[in-house]
Parts: C-alpha cells; structure tokens; sequence
C-alpha cells in the first residue's frame, strides 16, 4: 500500500514540477501519434469515403478486410514493420528502424484501419437520399463528396479520436519498432514498460496519468459528439 | 428553337429495379407554367418518376428532353440540374443554419456570399420563417425543416421545381398553412411544378393537370376536371373518389347521348353513347347522390332515384358517408346538418337520386 501512495504522491510532485524528462517523452509521444493519425486520416477517410459512396465488385470483401483491420494487433503490425524495414529487408534501404520514423509508420498501419472502418460506417449512416438532394441542388461530384464529408465531419471526427487513441496507447509496435532509445524514440507506453520493470513506480505512475488523462478527453469529446443531433 | 414545345419531354423511358421494371412511360410531358400532379398509390412509381424527371436516375431505355435538347451526358445532367430543384419527402437538411441551408444550392453553383444570403433571406421571408434564420437545422419541428427545404429549392429560382409529397408527415394545421402558402408562391413566380403525392383532395388543389399512375405506368393524364370526372378505368375512378363502381350491361340506347344500363335487376341511366350490350363500368361519386326521405319522384327533377336502406354511417373528414343498399351499393357523403335534419341513422328508408350526368361510365376491360 505504501509502495502505491509513495509513487503517486512522487508522481504528482514529477508532474507538478513538469520535470524535463517526462515532458519530453509526453511531447515526442505527441508528435509520432500525431503525426501518424493526419497520415491515416488522409487516408482513412479516403478509404472510407470511396468504399461508402461506390459500388464494385468485392466491395463486400474490402469492407470486411477493413473492419477486421480495425482490430489489427499492434505487435503483428510491429513485427511486419520490423521485418519491411530490416537492413536487407524490402524497405530496408530507407534505414528508418528504430527511428520515430519506423513508430510513425507503424502506428499508421494500425491506426488506418480505424479510421476508414468509422468513416465509412459515418459516410453510410447520412440518409440515404442525402446524395441525391445534394446533387438535385446542382452539385459536381467532387462537390457532393465534399459535402457528404463535411455532413459526417462530427463521426469522422470521432474516426480521428479513436485512431488517436488507438496508437497513442500502443507499445507493442512502438517498443518492437522504435527500440525505445532515451530522447530519440522513447514515448510514453514504452516508457512506463521500461520504468515499471525497472522498479521505477514513480515515473511509471506519472506517465501512466497522463496517458489516462489523454483517455478521458478523448472520451469525453467522443462522448459530446455522439449525442450531438443531426438535421431531419 | 427552344421556345416551342414542351419545357421537359421524356421518350420511351425504362426504369428497372433488380431486374424487374418499375417505370415503362413511352411519352409524358411537362408545360412551360403549369402545375402538375402525380397521383398514385404507394409503390406505383410516382417518386420514382420524379426522380427520372430530375435526372438523378439512371434509365434503362429512353430519353430526357429539357427545352428541345436531350440531356445525354454527365455535362448536360450538370446543366439541366442547375435549372431544377427537387424537395424530397424527407426534408434532408444540412447541418448548418437554416440560412445556410436555403442559400446552399447559390453556393454550390458560385453565387458571391451576399447575393446568396440576401436571396435565401428574401425566400426565408416568402416562407414565413425569417425568424429561423440564425437557427441550427438540427433544431427545427417538422413543418419548420419543411418550409426550409422548400425555400432552399425556390431559391435557386428552378425552371422547373419537383416536390415528392411535400406535405406527407404533417399535421393538418400545418399542412394547410404550407399547402396555401405554396400555391401562393408558385403563382408569385411563376413556376413550373411537378408534384408527386397520393392525395387527390391536395392534387386538386395544387394542380393545373394531373397524372395517375398505375404500377410504373401512366393510366391517364389530363386536366383535373378531366381526370376527376372522367376517369378512364376503374383503378383511376376508385383513385380519384369515385367511390361507387358498378358493373352493368348497356340495355338500350335510346336517343342519342342517353342509354340504360342494367346493373342487378336495376336499370341506371347514364349519359354516353355505347352498343347495347357492351359491359361497362358505372362510376358515381358520393358527392352527387342526394338522400332525402320524401317519397320517390317527389322533387328531384334527377333521373335515376331508388329506395334503399342505409347500413352504413362513417364520418369521413368534413362529411359524413353513407353507405346504401339499393339493390346494388351506393354511396353518397352528406353534411352533419342533413344527417340530423333528415334523422337519418342505420337501417332507415330514404331515397337516394343522382342525375344521368353524375354517371361516369366505362367500358369494362375484359
């Protein structure tokens, strides 16, 4: 029990007294999920949006690679990564392994899946004959598909959220493929890995909160958006 | 070259559905200035025509012809579309403001802002919903996100305008108010409409010519006098309130435009010139069959009167129906003041009488 309050209250003086450390991993952790979600939300949202607004053949095989995409293991992403990008791998003339680079790419291929599974749930949700009264209003097609987008902007939004903290809490990948080197690669799951082995509750505690608190604002958005009302 | 002939011409078109055919129209026309309605039953197709009218269904078979030029390609689509407007059943808003909404469809064909808003603003005033400007769409009534759509279609000023049940899901204070203030703007601007609903009281209304359609076909289109009063089969008669329909054999045709037709051990006459002989289709509606409880013959200079006893009263909206047995099944509406004044009630005696004018007959289809 002491062991416990001992680390919280060491974690909040960490956090109170925004040591350089913690911030650092926190703002790397920042910047490598970040970057990767703009990557899937371009194209996730594509995906999505394509597959919800046209008809192909197989389109039903896609949808269903997509959804059990939304589920893809962090460490079987981290071990192809791994393997793509090994020195004589086939990616691996671009030397990015163990790199923030490598987590991008990762967490990319995890969070992609994501995105395109909500927005094309999103794109199919609007009413049916949405499509057909934007272009009775005289729209092209590029601007019809804008404005489906931008009809789903609030659950494409959540799209976003929940890819953000799908790999924001990720370590499989991270850890396998970034290698977690100090104030390189190091972000915040890796290092609570590290500094809960270590015996480090402290830190591990202190990271562990913010990650948390990352959670619960997701959450809480996704929550105000969901109970937001469309138009009839 | 454009001026003459009709504004929206279609040709031999074919929609199909799943493989199975939903529309066969060989020819149906829209006029510069008037107001049409198409009239049908759920599932006839009504919607589904005034889809292809606004181009946003792909036809099997046919063409589209808007002011003399056929509409046959993606760019013509474009073109013709930005002459239209279409208001769905559903009032399909976007999530925007209710301003937003209606000078949507400037924005989209490039109006600069302050054209579109000072527009949209002039037809949310013509809709009587100015105050709802600044208002989330996601916040309307019903009638409100309505009366949005609608402004939002008038306000691109459409050439033609389609609406697809516009007053379907309403309450009728509501719908009154909206039905009155429609034909007011259509008569305002001038334009050409094309209404699809399944009522024939709103079709009346609104309409300067009529379409009934029949399980993806036209049955019969003409103006409403026309279609109301001389329908060309029973599906028509029945749709259009006819409410009496009887099957009768043609006995003799006497002089002229008069004949007598037998229907049971009766003989009604009717107006019309057809072979003795020939089956037809009697067709009368309620609102021409007069009760009283005199005896027969006493005032009513109509040639047709018969006894018969009432089994049936139902209100029915203003009127009540009054459901006869004569030896064969007549109807006939009357006001509450004459169903008290001649204390009526079921089972009673009366006579019932209607002119050989009010007889609308048919040939029978055999």
């Amino acid at each position: 029990m002491e062991l416990i309050l001992e680390g919280i209250l060491k974690a909040i003086a960490l956090l109170v007294s925004l040591d350089p450390e913690v911030l650092g991993i926190t703002s790397l952790s920042l910047k490598i999920s970040g970057t990767a979600t703009l990557i899937s939300l371009f194209l996730g949202v594509s995906t999505g949006t394509v597959v919800a607004l046209t008809r192909f053949p197989g389109r039903k095989l896609v949808v269903s690679l997509i959804n059990t995409g939304m589920g893809l293991p962090p460490v079987v992403v981290g071990l192809f990564v791994t393997i793509f990008l090994w020195r004589n791998g086939p990616l691996g003339f671009l030397q990015i392994l163990y790199t923030p680079g490598a987590i991008i790419l990762a967490q990319a291929i995890i969070a992609t899946p994501i995105i395109s599974g909500i927005s094309l749930a999103a794109m199919q949700n609007l009413p049916a004959n949405l499509r057909l009264q934007i272009l009775a209003l005289g729209a092209t097609r590029l601007q019809m598909t804008w404005l489906l987008i931008r009809e789903a902007r609030l659950p494409l939004l959540a799209a976003v959220m929940a890819g953000f903290g799908g790999i924001i809490s990720e370590v499989g990948a991270s850890i396998m493929v970034g290698g977690n080197i100090k104030g390189y690669s190091r972000v915040l799951t890796t290092a609570t890995v590290m500094e809960t082995g270590r015996g480090n509750f402290d830190v591990a505690i202190a990271l562990s909160a913010i990650l948390l608190l990352l959670a619960f604002l997701i959450n809480y958005l996704l929550t105000r958006i969901q109970q937001r009302e469309r138009p009839r | 070259m454009t001026a003459a002939g009709p504004l929206l011409q279609v040709r031999n078109i074919v929609v199909k559905r799943g493989g199975i055919t939903v529309l066969d129209i060989p020819d149906f026309r829209i006029e510069r200035g008037e107001v049409l309605s198409l009239l049908g039953p759920n599932g006839s197709g009504k919607s589904t025509l005034l889809l292809t009218l606004s181009s946003l269904l792909k036809l099997h078979q046919g063409k589209l012809i808007f002011k003399g030029r056929e509409i046959d390609s993606r760019r013509s689509e474009l073109e013709y579309r930005r002459q239209i407007a279409v208001v769905f059943q559903d009032p399909l808003l976007l999530d925007a403001t209710v301003l937003d909404n209606v000078a949507s469809g400037l924005k989209i064909r490039g109006m600069e802002k302050t054209d579109r808003l000072r527009i949209a603003a002039e037809y949310l005033e013509r809709l009587g919903i100015a105050h709802l400007a600044k208002r989330s769409a996601s916040k309307l009534s019903g009638g409100e996100a309505k009366r949005t759509s609608i402004a939002r279609a008038f306000a691109t000023r459409p050439t033609i305008l389609f609406l697809d049940e516009p007053f379907s899901a309403l309450d009728p204070p509501t719908r009154e108010a909206l039905i009155s203030d429609l034909t007011r703007i259509l008569r305002e601007t001038d334009t050409t409409a094309a209404i699809a609903t399944h009522d024939q009281m709103e079709a009346l209304r609104l309409s300067d010519r009529m379409a009934v359609i029949q399980q993806g076909k036209i049955a019969q289109a003409g103006s409403a006098e026309e279609v109301m009063n001389h329908p060309v089969n029973e599906f028509v008669a029945s749709f259009v309130g006819m409410e009496t329909v009887l099957t009768g054999r043609v006995l003799e045709n006497h002089n002229q435009n008069r004949m007598m037709i037998a229907v049971g051990d009766r003989e009604i006459e009717a107006v019309g010139n057809f072979p003795s002989g020939e089956q037809v289709l009697c067709c009368i509606r309620p609102e021409n069959v007069t009760l009283s409880t005199d005896s027969p013959e006493e005032h009513s200079s109509a040639r047709n009167n018969f006894s018969g006893r009432i089994v049936r009263i139902s209100p029915h909206g203003l009127f009540y129906r009054v459901d006869l047995d004569c030896g064969f099944e007549l109807i006939s509406y009357i006001t509450r003041i004459s169903l008290d004044s001649l204390a009526l009630r079921e089972g009673r005696k009366v006579k019932a009488s209607f002119k050989a004018t009010a007889v609308h007959v048919i040939r029978k289809s055999t």
